[in-house]
């Protein structure tokens, strides 16, 4: 009876039906089921099946934003602790460098992070060095992603590992690069960790390298 | 063929007047109350002065509408192109268009263009070597940016290629305010002096906002150095339907137009009467791919609209298109690039940037600007439109000639037919089956290969004058100079 439930909260989720949604979670939890257990039965395999059927291409991405949002929605309503959300499955700094105003491709990137089951602090656009650094530090972050479309903006990904080192942050943080003109090349180059070619490789190897896979 | 211009010139629009009316008031009001940010002092300053209200702490300028009609209104409806010798090359206005390749690619792809790599500086010179051989790409553009080159010189040192490989116009940008600066430079050092570049220029600079209504220090700084050094400006407008810009195809030409206008009163108020023309490169944005695709229908759409706002406004216009989103040039490249070159020339577009160009404008590719020049020749032979005159009509001749004639032999056929038919060059294939598996049954990438080798095979004719070519690279050298760079590829010695 309670995995029908989940069943359709799952269902609810994935078509950003929030009211269903909201509806099942209430009718769930008077049911007696454990609040972490419609978080990682009821509400988490919505978001793996929409990063699946996003991969296929059969959901849009306004879609994908849409049970995003209901996701969270719900979670925060379940989850009594307050703490919204599944447990994160890890941290990640994001934003595209200093100079460089394309974050489109960053955008999509820390959707598909979050809707992975990441927590996503994104940093924006035309970010300084200065400021990826701090925020490495000030969010223990486990990733940290950087995103790069001009070929005049690409060595400032250097300049970011470079202050990571000096500043002693760089052993604690996974660094992970993107971008049109990147290569899997220039990431070995600057010692970056990875580099990943699109949203959903920018998921897999963060899973991979934090081994949660 | 393109010098003639009949009545019966095909032409496209999409917008009733209407339409056009109600898109132009609601770009105004959202230039009046929003507003539109530059992240530059100067230009804020710029616009304060001349009639804008600015919010110093939004950073924003908010223009009254008879501001920006006055701006409009002193803006040239077309532009003269020379060659970098100074001989007329391209009328920029009316209904004509002309292509040039598109810019900026980072990565070039051999053949088929499966395997792209990075671009180097030989394939920008080969690139402008190949397009000075098409006769139907009549503008040249820094069309790769190279990887074996400084990256703090790579937006000029693609123009000092052009130059010395082409005399055709340039199609051009600059990455930084220095950069124009020196690009200037560079093309004063050709012309021989600032005022000899004014009156004839050959070079045209891209300036692109930030969408949605934003303009950065670096492309604000671009608008104003153009104004100032008359160099002309056309502005670039990249509103993504449903990223940055709504997703309608209404939505992303109003967005369009009042980022437009935004620059537009911008170079007026630093210099009046500064040629502007009304550029831009909107794209859908693939909803399940989150990709941009320039091939779109949507893409197309939305260029024929902004440029019928263009043509309200009366500036000389210009898109993006001509192009694929394929990475292999195959069915869905030639398909994609002929639906936006031939829909664009009958919106009557003046440049069209964009051949050569596969992979959602990051491969540029040889092979494809040949076959992309039997597109344009296409297009060019269709928007001249029908001679319906008398003689062609030959009503006389079929009269004359009676049933069952033939007039292979008449000599009608001998004096009109080359001016009716567009031939076509090598890249496209109209022998029998017999005779196309004689000459090797070559496919469309093959032939075109063989056009390519044929005109980069010939001996590379000197395009600049001894004196202009040491000016150019003197001015070069300096440039190179001060960023401590050692050695340039294919450059002067330093
Ligand atoms: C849209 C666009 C713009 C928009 C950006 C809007 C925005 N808010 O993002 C605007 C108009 C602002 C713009 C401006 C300019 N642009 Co632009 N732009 C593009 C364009 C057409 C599409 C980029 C895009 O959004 N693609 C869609 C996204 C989803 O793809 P993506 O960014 O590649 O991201 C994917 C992957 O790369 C990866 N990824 C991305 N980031 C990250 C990060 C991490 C950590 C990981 C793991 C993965 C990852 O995953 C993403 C999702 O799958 C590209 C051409 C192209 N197709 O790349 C040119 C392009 C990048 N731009 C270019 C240029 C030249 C400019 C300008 C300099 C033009 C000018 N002269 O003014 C300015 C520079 C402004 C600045 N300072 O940044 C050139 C770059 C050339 C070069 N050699 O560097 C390109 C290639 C186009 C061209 N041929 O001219 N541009």
């Amino acid at each position: 009876m309670s995995s029908l439930l989940l069943e359709k909260l799952v269902e609810s989720v994935v078509r950003a039906d929030r009211e269903e949604a909201e509806r099942l979670a209430r009718e769930a939890l008077a049911a007696g089921v454990a609040p972490r257990d419609i978080l990682m039965l009821g509400l988490s395999p919505a978001m793996t099946r929409l990063g699946r059927l996003w991969e296929e291409g059969e959901v849009f991405l306004p879609e994908v934003l849409a049970s995003a949002e209901v996701f969270e929605a719900v979670s925060r309503s379940v989850d009594s602790t307050g703490r919204g959300g599944r447990a994160p499955v890890g941290r990640c700094v994001l934003g595209t460098v200093r100079g460089d105003l394309h974050d489109l491709g960053k955008n999509i990137v820390g959707i598909m992070l979050r809707t992975a089951g990441f927590e996503v602090v994104d940093l924006g656009k035309d970010v300084p060095c200065e400021a990826f650094v701090g925020a490495v530090r000030q969010w223990r972050a486990d990733v940290l992603g950087m995103s790069a479309l001009l070929t005049t903006t690409m060595r400032e990904q250097r300049n970011v590992i470079e202050l990571l080192k000096k500043e002693g942050l760089r052993e604690g943080v996974l660094v992970m690069v993107g971008g049109a003109p990147v290569t899997a090349k220039w990431a070995e180059e600057i010692g970056a960790d990875a580099y990943a070619a699109n949203a959903h490789e920018a998921v897999e190897k963060a899973e991979r390298m934090l081994g949660v896979v | 063929m393109q010098g003639s211009r009949l009545d019966s010139r095909p032409m496209l629009r999409l917008l009733s007047d209407d339409d056009v009316d109600r898109i132009h008031r609601a770009a105004m009001r959202i230039l009046e109350k929003t507003g539109v940010m530059f992240r530059s002092r100067e230009a804020l300053a710029v616009l304060g002065a001349a009639g804008a209200r600015i919010d110093e702490g939004q950073g924003r300028a908010m223009f009254p509408p008879e501001m920006v009609m006055e701006a409009v209104s002193k803006c040239p409806s077309s532009l003269q192109l020379y060659t970098s010798g100074g001989s007329p090359a391209a009328f920029v206005g009316g209904e004509e268009s002309h292509y040039a390749p598109g810019s900026t690619a980072l990565n070039f792809g051999d053949g088929d263009g499966r395997d792209a790599r990075e671009a180097t500086s030989a394939d920008l010179r080969d690139i402008a070597r190949l397009v000075e051989g098409l006769p139907n790409i009549h503008l040249q553009s820094t069309a790769v940016v190279a990887c074996d080159v400084p990256r703090e010189i790579a937006d000029l040192y693609r123009l000092y290629i052009v130059l010395c490989n082409s005399s055709k116009p340039v199609i051009t940008g600059a990455f930084s305010v220095q950069g124009l600066v020196d690009m200037k430079d560079m093309l004063s050092a050709v012309a021989g002096g600032d005022d000899a570049l004014r009156a004839k220029p050959f070079a045209v600079f891209d300036v692109c906002p930030s969408p949605p209504l934003m303009w950065t220090e670096i492309s604000a700084g671009n608008i104003m150095d153009c104004a100032r050094f008359g160099l002309p400006l056309e502005l670039i407008s990249m509103p993504l339907s449903g990223a940055n810009a709504p997703c309608t195809v209404a939505g992303s030409v109003v967005q369009h137009t009042a980022e437009t206008l935004s620059g537009i009163v911008l170079a007026q108020a630093v210099k009046e009467g500064a040629t502007v023309i009304y550029g831009g490169a909107p794209s859908l944005f693939d909803m399940r791919h989150g990709t941009t695709p320039m091939g779109s229908v949507e893409t197309m759409m939305i260029d024929i609209c902004y440029a019928q706002m263009g043509k309200f406004y009366g500036l000389p216009t210009h898109t993006y298109s001509a192009t694929t989103d394929a990475k292999v040039l195959d069915m869905q490249a030639g398909l994609e690039s002929s639906l936006g070159s031939v829909l664009c020339a009958l919106a009557g577009i003046n440049i069209i940037s964009g051949p050569g160009m596969y992979d959602f404008l990051t491969c540029q590719s040889l092979v494809k600007l040949a076959v992309d020049n039997e597109i344009c020749g296409m297009v060019y032979r269709f928007t001249a439109g029908v001679d319906a005159s008398e003689e062609a009509m030959a009503s006389e001749l079929i009269e004359s000639a009676g049933p069952g004639a033939n007039f292979l032999s008449s000599p009608h056929t001998l004096r009109f037919f080359k001016g009716e038919q567009y031939v076509p060059g090598p890249a496209i294939d109209r022998r029998d089956r017999k005779r196309w598996l004689s000459k090797g049954g070559k496919d469309t990438i093959a032939r075109a290969a063989d056009v390519v080798s044929r005109i980069l095979g010939s001996p590379a004719a000197p395009v600049l004058t001894d004196e202009a070519r040491s000016r150019l690279d003197e001015a070069v050298r300096r440039i190179a100079r001060r960023h401590g760079i050692r050695s340039l590829p294919l450059g002067p010695d330093l």
